[in-house]
């Protein structure tokens, strides 16, 4: 009852959406080479499920892989960075710099470094996911309650403790709104990645682009959008289970 | 709970500025008896937490000393609100202070324990801070400062956010802790009423750059429960401490 509460809202516009397309795709208003209709996509998916299912396991290979190195060098550099004002002065507006910089125009610089294939791919994925990480873990760690800061002080922790028992889990909300971003941005970073290094879902786009086969280039990215909520929802699955009993974001 | 005595303190001469040359406390000094139930009462702005915060020894003051009889550092700390870590239950909560201090963990629990069954909440050691009242979390915060056994208790406004039914209640139940521990007690409120009723002695501080306006022994009796409250003893005492608070 509670799911069936929750998939309604969304999966009413879906429907009426996908039905209004179908039906000026078949009355001949807009021509199916501009846009197909939803019975061809699906129809694409099922004609080219072999294909479409190994791209899709390279393509989340690579984003999941991405995702999880800036995770972990996005959380280290919070870290290091939150460890003295003059270090985050330093190097914070490098970090901003960096993630103003557009994944497509260095593209091509990757697969100079990395060449064609796979590294190129997670590199890709990698470079646009780091940010929100780094930004939202900074934030946590430095927006930790003074009082609870003081009291670590007045029973003798040193630095290192306070952030393992309290500026760490603190910033743990905000380090899983960060990681929810990245999820989302590591995927597109992969398809990026993958139009310029090859292999995956972005190659099939590429390909089927070039062939004319705009039911394939829909159905590819159709599943590309699923992989993203697939990331999504697995982040916010177990942003619940950790923070279920302590955090009003959780609680209903 | 013999070995829990309080520590004497004498301020001389403190004094604290903030940049660029605003003096919060202009000049206070002050003795305090080991054992004492100060409390420091004054309207926002005087400077009651700063002077607290010094005394714990978690700000320098800008000139002028703190001296404490015998040296410890044995104090604790219970702030305005209760600021217990939301991801840690109550009795991982209440251990905290043992935890940082590197008290084996069966130890610390089995005394986080005795601390929360003198404020009532053994049938709580589960649950999370978010699923408890305002006064239980209060009453968390200070089974978090006596586990330590301190000498010296600090209390910045710990009641002010409750409501007065909780509070009344948990002004009995910290004055009988104090009785029972003889820990010194310095409690800083803006609440005439809890002034009068909690302490032995009350220190009023003036509006503005912190002075000492009035310091006066509270003339109750040590027992003290809620009847108190509509005695004219009461009203007496709370009329001489309002006379010294500068509108």
């Amino acid at each position: 009852m509670r799911a069936l509460k929750a998939i309604l809202p969304p999966l009413i516009p879906f429907v009426v959406i996908t039905a209004a397309i179908e039906a000026l795709v078949r009355s001949g208003l807009v021509k199916s080479y501009i846009l197909p209709a939803p019975s061809a996509v699906f129809q694409a998916v099922i004609d080219n499920r072999g294909q479409l299912a190994q791209a899709m396991v390279k393509t989340s290979g690579s984003a999941l892989l991405g995702f999880a190195l800036s995770t972990l060098a996005g959380i280290g550099i919070a870290v290091l960075l939150s460890s003295s004002r003059w270090i985050e002065r330093a190097f914070y507006p490098y970090a901003v710099f960096f993630q103003t910089v557009p994944i497509i125009a260095i593209a091509p610089l990757l697969v100079i470094w990395f060449g064609y294939g796979i590294q190129t791919v997670i590199a890709s994925a990698f470079v646009v996911s780091i940010f929100p990480v780094i930004a939202n873990t900074l934030t946590g760690i430095l927006s930790t309650d003074p009082a609870l800061i003081d009291l670590f002080r007045l029973y003798g922790a040193t630095p290192f403790v306070t952030l393992l028992k309290l500026r760490f889990p603190a910033a743990l909300p905000q380090i899983l709104t960060g990681l929810r971003v990245a999820a989302g941005l590591a995927v597109i970073g992969a398809i990026v990645g993958e139009f310029i290094g090859g292999g995956g879902l972005g190659s099939v786009v590429d390909v089927a682009r070039t062939q004319q086969r705009i039911d394939l280039v829909f159905a590819a990215v159709l599943l590309a959008s699923i992989l993203g909520l697939a990331l999504f929802g697995l982040i916010n699955l177990i942003s619940r289970l950790t923070l279920r009993r302590w955090h009003a974001s959780e609680q209903t | 709970m013999s070995e829990a005595r309080g520590v004497a303190l004498r301020l001389e001469g403190v004094r604290k500025v903030f940049p660029p040359d605003f003096a919060v406390i202009e000049q206070i000094d002050l003795n305090i008896a080991a054992g004492e139930f100060v409390a420091i009462l004054g309207p926002s702005g005087s400077g009651k937490s700063t002077l607290l915060r010094m005394i714990a020894r978690l700000a320098e003051p800008s000139s002028g000393q703190i001296l404490s009889e015998p040296i410890s550092d044995q104090i604790a700390f219970v702030f305005q609100d209760a600021h217990l870590l939301p991801w840690r239950n109550v009795l991982d909560n209440a251990a905290l202070p043992l935890e940082l201090r590197g008290v084996p963990r069966a130890e610390r629990l089995a005394k986080a324990r005795v601390e929360l069954k003198h404020v009532g909440l053994l049938d709580a050691l589960e649950r999370y801070p978010a699923e408890l009242s305002g006064g239980m979390r209060m009453r968390v915060s200070l089974a978090r400062a006596l586990v330590t056994q301190p000498r010296l208790l600090l209390l910045d406004e710990p009641f002010a956010a409750l409501d007065e039914i909780t509070r009344f209640h948990l002004d009995v139940q910290l004055r009988q802790l104090w009785q029972r521990l003889g820990m010194t007690l310095i409690f800083v409120t803006h609440s005439i009423s809890e002034a009068a009723f909690l302490a032995n002695r009350a220190v009023v501080l003036s509006r503005r750059g912190g002075r000492v306006t009035l310091d006066r022994q509270i003339e109750l009796p040590a027992e003290r429960d809620n009847e108190l409250r509509g005695d004219p003893r009461m009203g007496q005492e709370m009329r001489a401490l309002l006379g010294a608070i500068e509108e």
